[in-house]
């Protein structure tokens, strides 16, 4: 294994655990399976790819790629809350219907972004004295865990604190004076926002835009929130948990790497990649119960194998 | 306080399991009454406090809260009046929140914002209240409710609940799925609080000795009916042996009626 891949997968694992984020926000604190995903991550590289194709500002680039999120999980939003869709089915329109969005707004199915000026080359700017590989994880790591912060933070406020309970016990808080459909409106924008956001880095990072690299994108999110869940005991609080979505997602991407690397001796291919990712996640979700499990043959103390909660 | 002026509700409406669950209740609560509730599985006791709270709405009536007719309003606005501990234990609380976290969720009714919902002051503010309790609940404030037994999280609801000042409790048969010990706790706890803060509260009980050993005023329902509201000395004279004579009074025409169906 090569230092160079590791670096790759760090800089990918960190630019995707924003969108993890995002899915942890709608799969976790919500309980929305909300697979408007697929089409929010391509929708903020898209918009971003078309204002940086044309020359503009890179910074503003990523700020219309997150409104441009927010709105299509306030459509989600709308489907579910005003026109009573289920959760699923109105992940599902959104997505489809963002693909021909992202399609409108690209004009083509591929944009290009090499020899243009993305965050990346105006940050790197400012350090002369950095290399590019230096560069990208630090400032990748910076915006994550500002990310992270941030979201901590609104999770602990009284708004936040009305969604997680949404998430947890629906009937309970509306009857302490919640209105859910409100706190699902702003959970679904603030997911799709990160997650938009994420596509838009990663789109600069890679140096295109393309219409079809959304498909899956919830799988590795997904893979991302629960192989950070199953490693990290502490379920308590936010803090530990955010982190764990974060070393999730850059365990994810690692992982993804070396099989796209390696997995060629086991007899893998390139397109065999959304296959190795559901695998990881159905390993990484049966792997809780399969530890209980293992403890009760070892302990043979008649327990039923299933983890506390 | 309270009025509801000639509610209807029917579930299923048009299908061979039509139910009728209310129909026609009238009743005006008030101001500091504690009301309890008795009457048989499908007398429309849960459906009332339904009604009441805003979780399903009238089909026909009308629901006044202080004056203001709430009858189209929503659950989460009616919050702001109604207080509620349901007869699930599992109910009242959010599992995967602390105890804390939980507390913090039942002080504010409306215009929650974007403070940190725990800070230093009502944390020491929940620990006074949690140590009223006399459960221990005080040195576990960071733990998850999930952890609590059943009586434990009741207790925490019962103080959730209650926590905002509500003009209204409702107690939903709020103590029958514990056992009798902790049953017994739970209720004296509800009693100090409702007396405390002079609660308007409605409570649904099974148990009939609970229904005249507290509050001043008790209503008896059947299919849908009120069929039995007494209160001041009237009430102080019913017997436990007085109510069950009129339950099975009740069963014996429910008797009759199924034969004339038959015949």
């Amino acid at each position: 294994m090569t230092w160079s891949l590791l670096v790759h997968a760090l800089e990918q694992g960190l630019v995707f655990s924003i969108m993890a984020l995002g899915v942890f926000i709608t799969f976790q604190i919500l309980n929305f399976p909300d697979l408007t995903v697929d089409g929010s991550f391509p929708l903020g590289a898209a918009i971003s790819a078309k204002i940086i194709f044309a020359g503009g500002d890179p910074f503003i680039a990523v700020i219309w790629a997150m409104f441009g999120g927010v709105l299509a999980g306030g459509l989600t939003a709308f489907f579910h809350t005003r026109l009573k869709f289920t959760n699923l089915l109105s992940g599902i329109l959104t997505m489809t219907l963002l693909y021909s969005v992202n399609l409108r707004i690209m004009g083509k199915s591929n944009i290009p972004l090499l020899g243009k000026v993305t965050i990346l080359e105006v940050i790197q700017s400012w350090f002369p004295q950095l290399s590019s590989d230096q560069l990208t994880p630090v400032l990748f790591l910076f915006v994550v865990f500002s990310v992270k912060f941030l979201l901590d933070y609104f999770l602990g406020t009284e708004i936040g604190m009305a969604i997680r309970a949404t998430g947890d016990n629906e009937q309970m808080i509306r009857s302490l004076g919640v209105d859910t459909s409100g706190t699902k409106i702003i959970g679904l924008c603030l997911s799709n926002g990160l997650v938009a956001l994420s596509g838009s880095l990663f789109a600069q990072y890679s140096g295109f835009a393309d219409v079809g690299m959304g498909i899956g994108t919830i799988v590795s999110g997904l893979a991302s929130v629960i192989i950070g869940r199953s490693l990290i005991r502490n379920r308590g609080s936010i803090n530990w948990m955010t982190v764990s979505v974060i070393i999730g997602s850059i365990i994810y991407r690692t992982t993804v790497m070396v099989a796209l690397r390696y997995g060629y001796r086991l007899g893998f291919q390139p397109g065999d990649l959304k296959l190795i990712s559901v695998l990881l996640v159905v390993i990484s979700l049966t792997f809780p119960s399969f530890r209980g499990k293992i403890k009760t043959i070892i302990l043979n103390n008649g327990s039923n194998g299933v983890e506390n909660e | 306080m309270l009025k509801l002026i000639n509610i209807h509700k029917c579930f299923a409406k048009g299908t061979s399991h039509e139910t009728n669950a209310l129909r026609g209740i009238k009743i005006n609560i008030n101001e500091g009454d504690f009301l309890t509730v008795i009457g048989s599985n499908g007398a429309g006791k849960s459906t009332l406090l339904n009604i009441i709270a805003g979780t399903i709405l009238p089909d026909k009536g009308r629901v006044r809260i202080n004056g203001q007719d709430v009858t189209n309003k929503e659950e989460h606005f009616r919050a702001r009046f109604i207080g509620r501990v349901f007869q699930d234990p599992l109910m009242g609380t959010a599992p995967s929140m602390t105890i804390e976290e939980n507390l913090a969720l039942s002080i504010k009714r409306f215009g929650r914002g974007l403070n940190l919902g725990l800070n230093k002051l009502n944390r020491e503010y929940f620990r006074n209240k949690l140590a009223q309790l006399e459960l221990g609940l005080e040195d576990m404030i960071t733990k998850k409710v999930s952890l609590l037994s059943g009586g434990q999280r009741q207790a925490l609801t019962v103080l959730m609940a209650t926590m905002f000042d509500p003009k209204i409790l409702l107690l939903d048969e709020h103590t029958a799925s514990l056992d009798p010990e902790i049953s017994k706790k739970i209720q004296s706890i509800t009693q100090d609080i409702v007396q405390e803060k002079r609660l308007t509260t409605i409570m649904v009980t099974h148990n009939m000795q609970e229904a005249l050993r507290y509050g001043n005023r008790t209503i008896m329902m059947d299919r849908g009916r009120i069929i039995l509201d007494v209160s001041g000395a009237e009430r102080e004279n019913i017997t436990i042996d007085y109510l069950l004579k009129q339950f099975s009074k009740l069963r014996k025409e429910d008797y009759i009626e199924d034969e004339l169906v038959l015949v």
